[in-house]
Order: C-alpha cells, then sequence, then structure tokens
C-alpha cells in the first residue's frame, strides 16, 4: 500500500509514524521542512519538501497511482484543492480531506469528496462526554454522498440532505485508517 | 446583470471600479475587515466583509440571483472553493476563477469553473511572442481554453523536415492550417514538404501539444530554453 500525506503537521506526522509502521509505503509532504521534525528520527518514509497542493509537486512526490492520499493542512480550501487533484488528475481512488468548517466539509461530501471535520468529532465527543446523546450520524471520516461532483447539484438544488440520498460511497475509507 | 466579486486585492479592487463605472449591480466580498473598510471608503457601501468561500456568506450576498461570480483573490484554492460553492449550491450561470499555477487549469475546468483566467500564462503567451522560450508559441486560446492556436517553429533537427502532412502522425483533434514560409502563407496541402525555417499553424486540443511538439519539432521537454 503507498500513502500519500500532505500536511505534517500533528495529526499527519502521527498518521504517517501509524501508516509506515504497519506496512504503508508512505510519503509525506509539506512546505516546510521544520514540520519534519514531528516525525520520529527513524521514520521509516519519505519526507518531501514542497507545495502539496502543486500538481507537480506531487507528482515529483510520486503521488501518481499511490492507493491513498490524504489532505492534512492546517487550510481546509487547500485540502479541498490537494484531495481533488489526488483524485481527479492523479486517479487516487481513496482520498479524504480534512475540512475544519462544518458546512464546508458538508458541502464536500455532497461533492464527492470523502471528508473528515474536527470540529464535529469535538463536538460530539464533547457533548457525549457531558452526558448527551451527541449528534447523530456523526462518524470519522464523513464518506460522499455522491459519486462524482456532476451528480451533486441535482440533489444539492432539490435540497435533500446527506442521509436521505446516501449512496455507496465511491471511495471507501476502512477501519485500517 | 448582478456580479459578486471575491477578493478585495488589486484585481478585486480595479475590477469592482470597472464595473461599477459600467453601471453593473455588483457586490465586493473581502474577508479582511480592513481592506474591506478602506475600499468601502472610496466606492460606496457594496463591499461586504466576508468570506466568499463560506456558502451562508455567499447566500448573504445574494448568490442565487447572481449571473456572474467572479473569484480573483490571490489563492488558487479558495478561488476553487468560491466557484465550487457558486456553481454547486447557488446555480451561478457563470463561474469565473484567477488561476496563478497554470497546471490548476485543467482540474478548474473539469470541475466545472466556466472561465479561467490564468495571468501567469497570459503573461507567458506575450513573452513567447518576442521571445520564442519554447519552441511551439501560443497565439491564442479557444472554446474557452480546451483549443490553442499555436505556432511551431521547424528547426534544423526537427522529424518534420522533408515529410509531408500524411507522414506526419498528428494527435487526434490536431489540425494543421496554414504555413509561413519566407514571410508568406500558404495553405498546407498534401503536396507540402516541410522545410527549415517552416512556421506551422495549428490548432490543438491543450492536452495533445506535447505529442504534436515530438511531430513537428522533435522530443525535447517544451519547457527547454532554444
Amino acid at each position: 500500500m503507498r500513502s500519500i500525506i500532505v500536511g505534517c503537521g500533528r495529526v499527519g506526522a502521527g498518521l504517517a509514524e501509524t501508516l509506515a509502521r504497519s506496512g504503508h509505503e508512505v510519503t509525506i509532504i509539506d512546505h516546510s521542512t521544520d514540520a519534519f521534525r514531528r516525525l520520529e528520527p527513524d521514520f521509516p518514509g519519505a519526507a518531501v519538501r514542497g507545495d502539496g497542493t502543486d500538481e507537480d509537486v506531487l507528482r515529483r512526490a510520486g503521488a501518481e497511482g499511490a492507493d491513498w492520499f490524504f489532505a492534512l493542512t492546517e487550510g481546509d480550501n487547500r485540502n479541498v484543492l490537494a484531495a481533488q487533484l489526488a483524485a481527479e488528475q492523479l486517479g487516487i481512488k481513496h482520498v479524504v480531506a480534512k475540512v475544519n468548517d462544518p458546512v464546508r466539509a458538508q458541502a464536500y461530501t455532497a461533492l464527492g469528496l470523502a471528508t473528515i471535520c474536527r470540529t464535529t468529532m469535538l463536538v460530539d465527543a464533547l457533548a457525549r462526554f457531558a452526558g448527551m446523546p451527541g449528534e447523530e450520524g456523526v462518524q470519522g471520516v464523513a464518506m460522499p454522498t455522491a459519486h462524482h461532483h456532476h451528480d451533486a447539484p441535482e440533489a444539492v438544488a432539490a435540497g435533500t440532505g446527506a442521509a436521505d440520498d446516501r449512496v455507496t460511497p465511491a471511495r471507501v475509507v476502512g477501519e485500517e485508517v | 446583470m448582478y456580479v459578486i466579486v471575491v477578493g478585495g486585492g488589486k484585481v478585486g479592487y480595479y475590477l469592482t471600479r470597472e464595473l461599477l463605472a459600467a453601471g453593473h449591480e455588483l457586490v465586493l466580498m473581502e474577508k479582511d475587515p480592513g481592506r474591506a473598510r478602506q475600499i468601502a471608503d472610496e466606492v460606496g457601501s457594496i463591499v461586504l466583509a466576508r468570506d466568499g468561500c463560506e456558502g451562508k456568506h455567499l447566500a448573504e450576498a445574494g448568490a442565487n440571483r447572481a449571473t456572474i461570480v467572479a473569484a480573483v483573490t490571490g489563492d488558487d484554492e479558495d478561488n476553487l472553493v468560491v466557484c465550487q460553492m457558486a456553481k454547486h449550491h447557488f446555480d451561478v450561470p457563470r463561474t469565473i476563477a484567477r488561476v496563478n499555477n497554470p497546471k490548476n487549469e485543467p482540474l478548474f475546468r473539469h470541475l466545472g469553473v466556466d472561465e479561467i483566467i490564468s495571468p501567469t500564462r497570459m503573461i507567458l503567451g506575450a513573452i513567447e511572442q518576442d521571445i520564442p522560450v519554447h519552441e511551439l508559441l501560443h497565439l491564442a486560446q479557444l472554446q474557452g481554453g480546451e483549443l490553442e492556436v499555436i505556432e511551431a517553429q521547424i528547426a534544423e533537427d526537427s522529424p518534420a523536415i522533408g515529410r509531408r502532412p500524411t507522414d506526419i502522425d498528428l494527435p487526434d483533434g490536431c489540425t494543421m492550417f496554414v504555413l509561413i514560409r519566407d514571410d508568406v502563407a500558404q495553405p498546407i496541402t498534401p503536396e507540402t514538404s516541410f522545410q527549415a525555417g517552416d512556421k506551422v499553424l495549428a490548432i490543438t486540443r491543450t492536452e495533445c501539444e506535447v505529442d504534436l511538439h515530438r511531430e513537428l519539432i522533435g522530443e525535447a521537454s517544451t519547457a527547454s530554453a532554444v
């Protein structure tokens, strides 16, 4: 399994270590070499300095033909761009974008992108901790509610929510993440 | 016609002024409150200090009745998100994105952005007309950038020399339409035999440019200098 991670923050670095140690061939990309200090000195993967929203950089990092792609920078829009490059231009099947704005996260699941939203997850976890039932249907990674971005407009225009219109996810994210 | 401009940098600012002068109804969205106030002081209360990447703010700006949304911030990723939101959530008929990295053009087009303006490519085109950086000159874009009119210079070492048009393996969707030899334009006929110094004008799909380069100029990368 080959995995590409864009963004070497705490989440990116942590995921890189976990995947690399369970046998994935991991390449992590960040525009700052300082960020790579978050990796263990004996990190068994590759670290590439560059802009993860630049198609050339992604290709040079060997993203084409990768099995997994995780866009985990601090910028929602950068993640959305990187993830769509990965899915549409580089043909990567399993793509996830971290989108911390819940509204935008939901919008992009409706456009065919798997997203993970820190805000929603934290709110849900803390509400549960405080004894509340939590929000229904909150999951780690929100799967796309349309196969492809071209499928989305009808669903959105018709005002059908994510839950009403669920189809089999095009990009499945399994338990190993 | 109602226009929403997103991004109050230099481009957004002058665009707003020009559109206002032409009598269009518009709103400028600029997320930095200081910059928004500064522009509002000059052009009036058509500036909304909101982030145009967010659906609820686009709704506030009246995106559902906008004819055009122009995303002209300095960041490609923000411009993409604005256009995708406008297109897919508000059914805006025409979305325009400024793109800095020309490599992002195919993706933006594929994701449904209607018009893509790349200042980088435009300036590159202007420079190439004077100094041939590549041996392929980009003369014009057609069909919203899907097709390109190019000029290929046949050099001494070109694989096309001595060959006829039918011997050349042109990519699909690519047509050579005129030859310039000794400053005289002439049609390309089945009898034409290419010589060093010829200039060939062709229309090609953007993605076939590499194949066309290989056939008319040779294997060297399009990025190599003369």
